[in-house]
């Protein structure tokens, strides 16, 4: 493997970092902060990716679009959390599973009676739709670029927001305490509230942003949530910094490792063998990293420590 | 006494029509939720026009049709399929779009001896040693559509290809069909799991391995990804693209410019010159809305087909050995134009390389660019012991 091709390759596994990013922040201050586990968070990510699609369709912008596309998601979290995981903040976790599982059932096909079966597909704004030459032949888009850029000042933002703010203390607090934060007279449910609507939208966001680079299509967010909670355990529950860490860790060992694996099984065994084992050990990668970190920090890389 | 003959003629007057106006069931399973939906309501869409163009009979007997989903679960699959020849009781069997679904309904239905027509699925365990006498595939047997490009790159004298696939058995299979007819140097094969989303990472193995062409078989979601971003990194530039399931009227329609000029290759295309078949694309179109894939087309042929066979017995279904007899004759104007059953019921047709254009009315579609197997039939019917 050249080192150009080992360049792209970090360059694409910074990229899917940063979607998982998105994904993940709001995963785990829900899961740490409230200590709710919420199977349908991927389904807020399909949503925002559905979203920016129709608001494209009827504005023409595509920043317009995903500006919209995030606050209506903002809007559908808040109204999820009111109608339906409210009620199961009290439950145990078996209930919370089941219940959010059905909510993901339920959108999906939801989905699919408003935009049919077909996977929708999402230009590039055109400001951004240029390439550049990375590997001779190869085009790298400029809009790739732009997620990776996106995704960090996004995390730049949430980590000013949690570590230097009022409101980022609190929840910051409410993640290890929420018994004190209440009994100081915060009040802990508007802060759920809050904190619930704002993951949502970064899932959103983060659907939005890959909407250019993927289908749009049914049970699209379904298979990155569960990488998601693989990021969020690494990162250590309720996390934002262990997230950020986890989610690039976990997008560079599944797209540079996919390929150093398979190019490895290739000097030891001949090579149908070799592309055939390789992607299947690969998409092992992330679990086999989770079980030896667990192994060594069981809570993950920055439990216990703020946010 | 005269009493009970007026009563007895007024029974047997209400009981003889009864019979024959019961209906022909038939069942159809096919997957109609989750991400390929859109597959299985081209069946059943295709299926459901040709029975309004046939008045709602087969021959001059009503169709009752029964339709349920598979929803791409084998345990799913098999529950529907015994409600449909338990409960209902239904006369044939119409299903499924994929081949894993069709292995988990196969015996369930073949048992209870209902005939089994898939109107998409063509597994090679039933094209072989395992072929079974009651299922016909109306459609083709799933190594076909690879072999065509296979063919296609080795009469284009293509010395470098790269092969990309979905790391399952469909996969696997597909690059072994590709092989069968291609003697080139494959430069490198790449498997992807189903649920890749951002292909990037093979686009630079592409890249590096410089080949002058790229076959892939990217069904459903995936192909809409791929060619999205294969067509971002400017490769199409200099790699001809070839593919299986892959680009077609299912994917197009996300995939739009971005997959102008790719080669896919298959029985049939809505641009196809055969008797019926501009008039079959017109009558979908105005019905439904969208322009039909070979999955439409296969549904309704097998409608078609049922009709034939239903007048050839004159209506009685009773008699197996007649209906199995009229199946096999195949005697009717498929839209595929030539049409008939191999010794293991798995089709004899002939198969093209397609090109993806754009239409006038802002649609896309896939048009015939050269015809590559005349009267072919699959490797598999010589292991196959019916005759």
């Amino acid at each position: 493997m050249s080192g150009t091709l080992l360049l792209v390759q970090v360059l694409n596994g910074l990229q899917l970092g940063v979607i998982l990013f998105l994904v993940a922040a709001g995963l785990t201050l829900v899961f740490g902060v409230m200590g709710f586990i919420n199977l349908a968070h991927g389904v807020q990510y399909m949503v925002g990716a559905y979203l920016t699609w129709q608001f494209h369709a009827w504005t023409g912008n595509f920043a317009l679009g995903l500006a919209l596309a995030l606050v209506t998601a903002l809007g559908l979290g808040l109204l999820l959390e009111r109608l339906i995981f409210r009620q199961l903040y009290d439950r145990d976790h078996l209930d919370q599973v089941l219940a959010t599982f059905g909510v993901i059932l339920f959108v999906n096909e939801a989905v699919k009676v408003v935009w049919g079966p077909v996977p929708l597909s999402l230009a590039p704004p055109e400001w951004l739709a240029g390439s550049v030459t990375l590997v001779p032949g190869l085009l790298y888009p400029v809009y790739r670029f732009a997620v990776i850029g996106a995704g960090l000042l996004v995390a730049l933002g949430l980590y000013l927001l949690v570590m230097r703010t009022r409101a980022g203390m609190l929840v910051r607090a409410g993640s290890t305490h929420p018994d004190v934060v209440a009994a100081l007279g915060v009040d802990i449910r508007k802060l759920f509230m809050a904190v619930f609507g704002f993951g949502a939208m970064l899932a959103g966001f983060a659907g939005g942003l890959a909407a250019p680079l993927f289908a749009v299509q049914t049970g699209m967010g379904d298979d990155l949530l569960i990488v998601a909670f693989v990021v969020i355990v690494i990162g250590g529950i309720g996390s934002i910094r262990g997230a950020f860490v986890a989610a690039l860790l976990v997008g560079l060992v599944d797209t540079v490792g996919r390929q150093l694996l398979t190019d490895g099984l290739r000097l030891a065994l001949d090579p149908s063998s070799a592309n055939q084992i390789g992607p299947a050990l690969a998409s092992m990668l992330v679990y086999v990293v989770m079980a030896v970190i667990l192994a060594i920090r069981p809570t993950g890389l920055f439990a216990g420590k703020a946010a | 006494m005269q009493r009970f003959v007026v009563v007895g003629a007024a029974l047997a007057a209400l009981a003889w029509p009864a019979v024959a106006d019961e209906p022909v069931k038939v069942g159809m399973i096919v997957t109609l939720s989750g991400p390929p939906a859109a597959l299985g309501q081209h069946a059943r869409d295709g299926f459901q026009l040709a029975l309004d163009q046939l008045g709602g009979k087969f021959g001059d007997r009503d169709v009752e049709l029964i339709v349920a989903d598979a929803e791409l679960k084998p345990d799913v699959a098999i529950d529907r399929a015994r409600a449909l020849v338990e409960r209902d009781d239904v006369d044939f069997v119409v299903g499924t779009i994929f081949s894993n679904m069709l292995g988990a309904i196969f015996k369930p239905v073949t048992d209870s001896g209902t005939f089994l027509l898939s109107p998409n699925a063509g597994p090679s365990p039933f094209a072989g040693a395992n072929c079974h006498e009651d299922f016909f595939a109306v459609s083709y047997q799933n190594d076909q559509n690879h072999e065509v490009l296979g063919r296609y790159a080795q009469d284009q004298g293509f010395e470098r290809v790269f092969l990309l696939a979905p790391n399952y058995q469909a996969g696997r299979d597909s690059l072994a069909g590709f092989k069968r007819h291609f003697d080139g140097t494959v430069v490198d094969e790449a498997y992807v799991p189903l649920t890749q989303q951002d292909f990037s990472s093979e686009v630079a193995r592409i890249a590096a391995a410089d080949p002058e062409a790229l076959f892939v078989f990217m069904p459903g979601g995936l192909g809409v990804r791929f060619v999205n971003q294969f067509r971002q990194s400017g490769l199409a530039d200099r790699v001809a693209f070839l593919s299986a399931f892959t680009v077609d009227e299912t994917t197009l329609p996300a995939q739009k410019d971005a997959a102008l000029g790719f080669f896919g290759g298959g029985n049939w295309s809505p641009g196809l010159d055969t008797p019926g078949n501009a008039e079959f694309v017109e009558a979908f179109e105005a019905a439904y809305g969208y322009v039909p894939a070979l999955y439409a087309m296969q549904g309704y042929d097998t409608a078609m087909l049922l009709d034939s066979v239903v007048r050839a017995v004159g209506g009685d279904l009773d008699d197996r050995d007649a209906v199995r007899a009229a199946i096999r004759a195949a005697d009717f104007q498929s839209l595929r134009g030539d049409f008939s059953f191999n010794t293991n019921g798995y089709p004899i047709q002939d198969f093209y390389l397609l090109r993806v254009v754009a239409r006038d009315d802002g649609n896309y579609q896939t048009e015939v660019v050269q015809q590559v197997f005349d009267d072919y039939g699959d490797v598999y019917a010589a292991e196959c012991a019916l005759d």
